[in-house]
């Protein structure tokens, strides 16, 4: 008969992620999801917690380089690897660009939505930079906002893609 | 809402897999991207005592073309799906049906396998395993089968996958080039679940005519089904307004669709036919 091992698991697990440049270890539960630990673990409530399934793009964060939703996330499967929150990429000046449009276009009202759709915008404007009107609306189709009725939203996403083509 | 309390762990290989299978059954769950699974947590519609993290599994990962072969790893991402030039090439109705999977950032952690194993009515994945009569590779500690597709997906989330078991990957033949795939979905917003698809797959000679004809629902019943009589109505013919018609006319047989949130069960089939049209064209063209 094969002998059984003891598994262990862990309630617990200790997470070593490099946040916005910044190495954190940390003790968390299994269940926290990656959008908690940033918000109540370390202090970085930039990124919002909305619908909490998925819907509606708030907790938008980005890892190892790519967008995800923080509320789908375990912060257990962030270990290893790099996050970056809208604190980082507007600290680092990343995000002027679509800041500064974002404000001269009205694109934002009560804010919630703001930095989930910022990072999803500059996922657009550094991996396809030629994507029309109807691209920019498909690609931030994961982020709710409940105030412009997105037309100025995609007005300043067309706008800094049209001022990048310009100044190239 | 939060997750139930659960233990966690990172297994790093098949074999540690296989040990806590055996040990905590079914009040295990494999954890991939979670994309499914973590909102279904999130929302107490499960609650397992552990989640096993397979995605540091390398041989679950990766798309691999051997001769006319792609093998598909479980843990492939829809993004990667989408990016991959190789799935363009020899398996476009993939690269089709892919941007139509939920949104970018869920797109970007989500996987193949997990989608497939979770068997959602509404996914996307499922539909266009059928119609390329995909080969699922099934790994337990007894060793590996393969199940087609079309046997695979048994109901409402009902595979046939047993509860000591891992999808490990797909296997897949080119489709060749004198094939034409197209892929038709309709939802309230792009990337929602589908109000209704479809996934359709022919050979089209040179005068147009399509045979061994392949066509696939998603939304309209339990699980993905080949929609035979609308297969057999053009089957060697040219797609025209008259079997446009005729395969219309024929899904009513092959589909029995049920109401839902977004819509009541006539609109749906009327959708159906309406995205058969819009599928068929695409063949066509």
């Amino acid at each position: 008969m094969r002998r059984k091992k003891e598994i262990p698991l862990e309630h617990a697990p200790e997470i070593t992620v490099t946040v916005n440049g910044t190495i954190v270890t940390r003790r968390v539960p299994a269940r926290r999801h990656l959008i908690d630990f940033l918000r109540e673990e370390l202090g970085l409530t930039g990124s919002h917690t909305g619908c909490e399934h998925g819907v509606c793009g708030a907790c938008t964060v980005r890892v190892d380089g790519r967008i995800v939703r923080g509320c789908l996330m375990l912060a257990v499967q962030a270990d290893g690897r790099r996050v970056d929150t809208i604190e980082g990429l507007s600290d680092s000046g990343e995000l002027g660009e679509l800041q500064e449009a974002f404000h001269r276009r009205n694109a934002l009202q009560c804010g919630f939505c703001t930095p989930g759709m910022l990072l999803a915008a500059q996922d657009l404007v550094a991996g396809h930079p030629d994507a029309s009107r109807s691209e920019i609306r498909e690609h931030l189709s994961g982020n709710y906002c409940r105030c412009t009725g997105y037309q100025a939203i995609v007005d300043a996403v067309e706008d800094v893609l049209a001022a990048r083509r310009k100044s190239t | 809402m939060k997750a139930p309390p659960f233990a966690y762990v990172r297994a790093r290989s098949l074999g540690e897999v296989f040990d806590l299978l055996e040990h905590h059954g079914e009040s295990a769950r494999l954890l991939a991207g979670g994309q499914s699974l973590l909102a279904s947590l999130n929302m107490r519609l499960a609650a397992p005592e552990l989640l096993i993290d397979i995605t540091h599994i390398a041989e679950l990962s990766g798309i691999e073309v051997r001769g006319r072969k792609i093998r598909i790893g479980a843990l492939a991402t829809h993004a990667e799906i989408q990016r991959s030039a190789e799935i363009a090439r020899h398996l476009p109705l993939l690269s089709q049906a892919a941007p139509h999977i939920a949104h970018v950032a869920i797109r970007n952690v989500g996987t193949f396998g997990g989608s497939l194993a979770h068997a959602d009515p509404a996914a996307e994945w499922p539909a266009c395993c059928v119609v390329l009569d995909a080969q699922f590779v099934l790994r337990s500690r007894a060793g590996t089968r393969r199940v087609a597709a079309r046997e695979f997906f048994q109901g409402l989330y009902a595979t046939a996958l047993r509860p000591n078991e891992i999808l490990a990957q797909v296997e897949v033949a080119a489709t060749g080039t004198n094939w034409r795939s197209a892929f038709v979905e309709l939802s309230r917003r792009r990337g929602d679940y589908a109000t209704v698809g479809v996934a359709a797959l022919a050979r089209k000679s040179a005068r147009g005519v399509l045979s061994d004809l392949r066509v696939a629902f998603l939304g309209v019943g339990p699980a993905p089904a080949l929609a035979r009589a609308s297969m057999a109505a053009l089957e060697g013919k040219r797609v025209s307004a008259d079997t446009i018609a005729a395969a219309g006319e024929a899904l009513g047989q092959d589909l029995e669709p049920s109401a839902d949130l977004h819509a009541a069960a006539s609109t749906k089939l009327h959708l159906a036919r309406v995205i058969t049209g819009r599928a068929l064209t695409a063949l066509a063209a």
